[in-house]
């Protein structure tokens, strides 16, 4: 496994090949996440994308077939190496997924469940409250702590998915178009969350909406899928490069909805 | 190709520009054959004309901001767009620059002062000639040309050299003229800012082909002209 400390990405990945099966998903993706900035991942279905995501904390250890080549690099150590405990990495590298999933118990235990399973010793309500104001919902549900987080509206129930990833202190949070089932003002809403939580996390987010990604990340990758069906990484820069004058024609074609 | 919509109103955004790039052209040659003459009630159309200039551009831009908001363009299809929008100002300045003059010959009536014609007559063909082809680079996106066009400024700069040493002359040799001779000062100064006014349609040019924005009449100086 390799042991070289780079502090300087949140997470690196080296040669990474995805496979289901003898189905290669991605290829060849080298790919360097700034820490405490959002990284959007666009690209057309098919491309990978979630593939790549889902590696960044293990998320595809649960698909039998699933195989991975390279490195995925957190803090400089693979996080596939054998003596990575995958639970570990879950814990640092934390994800929302697309539908809001909140578990059918009271708001404050969606919030307090990772916490307590992880043995936190400290003052639980205040580590509540602290998280629901970091996901910008304490001031909507602070006298309701108690209803059950599934009678929540949908935005609301995205931002205690948020609340209830951001309670085990994770760095990095994944997130897998967690706005596509969300009207237009809860996106606005989670859109201005995820601005003000890369203050303090790395955010990576997968979209199929590219304006989303033109207004919420500050790095855009755009992954393709190749002649061989294989997804694959075009280009990566600045999310104001990507769109006002990408480098790549397929880029150019993809995000001026010319592709295909 | 999933945008035909919008290629089509990229398409008839440009038939526009081109349009109205030639009422331009027209009234900045116009004017100064009006001062040739000295023909007050054609003076007066282009002054009128001016109207409908200043209503195409402003058509234009509402006709833009709309394929902005309804289409959400990015990357090429947005920098084509946003140097519209700057071209189309342009434009109407330069139709500013005809109507001055217009406004020039209205206000000379029938005065006998000597005028540098030649310099004014060649200032404005080439003015009108570098925007005719300015306006088909900037459709055909074509940087190179866009580049060629700017270096040919330096031309209308010494032809205003050469009209304002004339016109100072003039004041010298008759102080009694002077209030009239300054028209004349206005009248080159606005063909030679007409013709700046085509490289910055050139500077969109570059932008639309390469994405990099810059200016390309970098001797635009004190030495030159005002």
């Amino acid at each position: 496994m390799t042991h070289e400390t780079n502090n300087h990405y949140a997470i690196e990945t080296r040669g990474v090949n995805l496979y289901y099966g003898n189905f290669r998903a991605v290829k060849d993706v080298d790919l360097q996440i700034v820490p405490q900035k959002i990284t959007a991942i666009i690209g057309p279905s098919g491309c990978g994308k979630s593939t790549v995501l889902r590696s960044f904390n293990r998320m595809n250890d649960f698909v039998p077939s699933f195989r991975m080549e390279g490195e995925i690099l957190f803090h400089g150590q693979n996080i596939y190496a054998e003596d990575v405990d995958p639970v570990m990495v879950r814990q640092r590298i934390g994800m929302v997924f697309q539908k809001p999933n909140p578990f059918p118990k009271s708001i404050y235990e969606n919030v307090a469940w990772g916490a307590r399973i992880n043995g936190y010793k400290g003052n639980l309500d205040e580590l509540v409250e602290q998280t629901l104001r970091d996901a910008a919902l304490w001031d909507e549900v602070k006298d309701n702590l108690k209803k059950s987080g599934l009678s929540l509206s949908g935005g609301q129930q995205q931002r205690l998915c948020i609340a209830r990833a951001l309670a085990v202190k994770p760095e990095i949070i994944l997130m897998d178009e967690p706005c596509s089932a969300l009207d237009p003002i809860a996106t606005l809403k989670i859109e201005e969350l995820m601005r003000e939580l890369s203050r303090q996390y790395t955010i990576i987010i997968v979209t199929h909406n590219m304006q989303q990604a033109a207004r919420a990340s500050d790095y855009t990758a755009f992954f393709t899928m190749d002649d061989d069906r294989a997804g694959l990484m075009v280009e990566y820069g600045e999310t104001h490069q990507i769109f006002t004058n990408p480098r790549d024609q397929r880029t150019e074609d993809y995000i001026t909805g010319r592709f295909g | 190709m999933p945008r035909e919509t919008l290629d089509r109103q990229i398409h008839q955004l440009q038939d526009e520009v081109l349009l109205l790039g030639s009422m331009v052209e027209q009234a900045l040659l116009n004017a100064v054959d009006t001062l040739k003459r000295r023909d007050i009630s054609a003076a007066q159309k282009i002054f009128a004309n001016d109207i409908a200039i200043n209503e195409k551009r402003y058509a234009l831009e509402n006709a833009l901001i709309i394929i902005i908001a309804t289409q959400q363009p990015m990357a090429r299809d947005l920098r084509l767009l946003a140097s519209v929008l700057e071209t189309i100002i342009e434009l109407e300045r330069i139709g500013d620059y005809a109507k001055g003059i217009a406004k020039v010959v209205i206000r000379l009536g029938d005065s006998t002062l000597p005028m540098p014609m030649r310099e004014f007559s060649q200032m404005a063909e080439q003015a009108a000639s570098m925007l005719h082809r300015a306006l088909s680079a900037f459709i055909n996106e074509d940087a190179a040309k866009a580049r060629e066009i700017v270096l040919e400024d330096d031309q209308v700069d010494e032809l205003y050299n050469k009209a304002y040493r004339a016109i100072v002359t003039t004041m010298i040799a008759n102080p009694e003229i002077i209030d009239d001779a300054n028209l004349l000062v206005w009248v080159a100064h606005n063909l030679e800012r007409a013709a700046d006014r085509v490289t910055n349609i050139c500077e969109r040019t570059v932008y639309i082909a390469t994405g990099e924005l810059f200016e390309l009449d970098t001797d635009d100086s004190e030495e030159t002209a005002y």
